[in-house]
């Protein structure tokens, strides 16, 4: 029952291996992956009975919005995974430190939202919407539904930040902000597949 | 409590991330269309996904069935993406 992780630094004990969070978010999560999992190989499949198509309507979006998105998440994910970090050390000042880190990361949030809000702007003005194309259906489907994921974790992030300063989580007793980082880990998981399939490949 | 093992640090992993991404976005810009970008590209989203996976969400120190449920689940995604757009391209 007692594993080494060998991939830790020499001075670590053995530990149980052990779930960071709520079981119950976790049945959440994975059921989230499996809804974001078959929109993606639906988009995959759609494209390849049309890849003219969604090649043509691919170079009409941003692909540097998309950029600075992923960095943007994948920055959000590091500072929350520093705040938990941060609380588990319990070093001096530690409630302070990991919820500056947690409004680092919904200020990086915030923006994802505000970029990929000019993208939309922009495909609107262009009189691009969900029923222009199998290409738009999918993208502005795929997208917005992870949109809305983002939105959603940004509530949980305020919610983690202001219980956080309040100094609620400690190390050892963490179960609300492990669960809620491990909530925002899988939106940025999602994009990671996301941005490759949806802006890079072509 | 977990120890953090500092090699997988957030700021490490976060790096990890940063130059991988920015591989995917110049190789969407200026690599060759087609099998090897999406190939490749694909590759590169596996590293970051596991990435994510092992050391933000922390599943190397999950039970072997959660962490391959994700990792499960990714490799699935990647793979079917791969097959469909070779599919598309035959």
């Amino acid at each position: 029952m007692f594993r080494s992780h060998t991939s830790s630094s020499a001075a670590v004990l053995s530990l149980p291996p052990a779930l960071q969070g709520d079981i119950a978010v976790w049945i959440f999560l994975l059921a989230e992956l499996l809804a974001f999992g078959v929109f993606f190989l639906a988009y995959a499949f759609a494209r390849a009975r049309n890849p003219e198509l969604f090649d043509a309507a691919q170079a009409g979006i941003d692909r540097q919005s998309g950029l600075v998105n992923t960095l943007l998440l994948v920055s959000s994910s590091a500072l929350v995974a520093q705040a938990v970090a941060v609380v588990r050390r319990a070093g001096a000042d530690a409630a302070r430190r990991a919820a500056a880190a947690l409004l680092g990361a919904i200020a990086c949030g915030l923006g994802f939202l505000v970029v990929k809000g000019h993208e939309y702007a922009a495909h609107f003005a262009a009189g691009i919407e969900l029923s222009s194309s199998t290409f738009s259906m999918f993208y502005l489907g795929l997208t917005g539904f992870h949109f809305f994921h983002v939105v959603l974790g940004l509530v949980v992030l305020v919610v983690l930040w202001r219980q956080t300063a309040a100094g609620v989580y400690r190390s050892g007793d963490a179960n609300g902000l492990e669960s809620g980082a491990a909530y925002w880990h899988m939106v940025d998981l999602v994009w990671l597949v996301l941005f490759p399939l949806v802006y890079v490949m072509h | 409590m977990r120890t953090n093992d500092s090699v997988y640090s957030p700021l490490t992993v976060w790096l990890a991330l940063v130059v991988a991404t920015g591989i995917t976005f110049f190789a969407g810009e200026f690599g060759p269309a087609g099998r090897w970008l999406v190939i490749g590209v694909l590759a590169l989203a596996l590293f970051k996904g596991s990435l994510v996976a092992l050391h933000f969400m922390e599943l190397r120190h999950a039970p072997a069935v959660w962490k391959w449920s994700v990792l499960g689940w990714l490799w699935a995604v990647v793979l079917g993406i791969v097959g469909a757009y070779l599919k598309g391209m035959s």
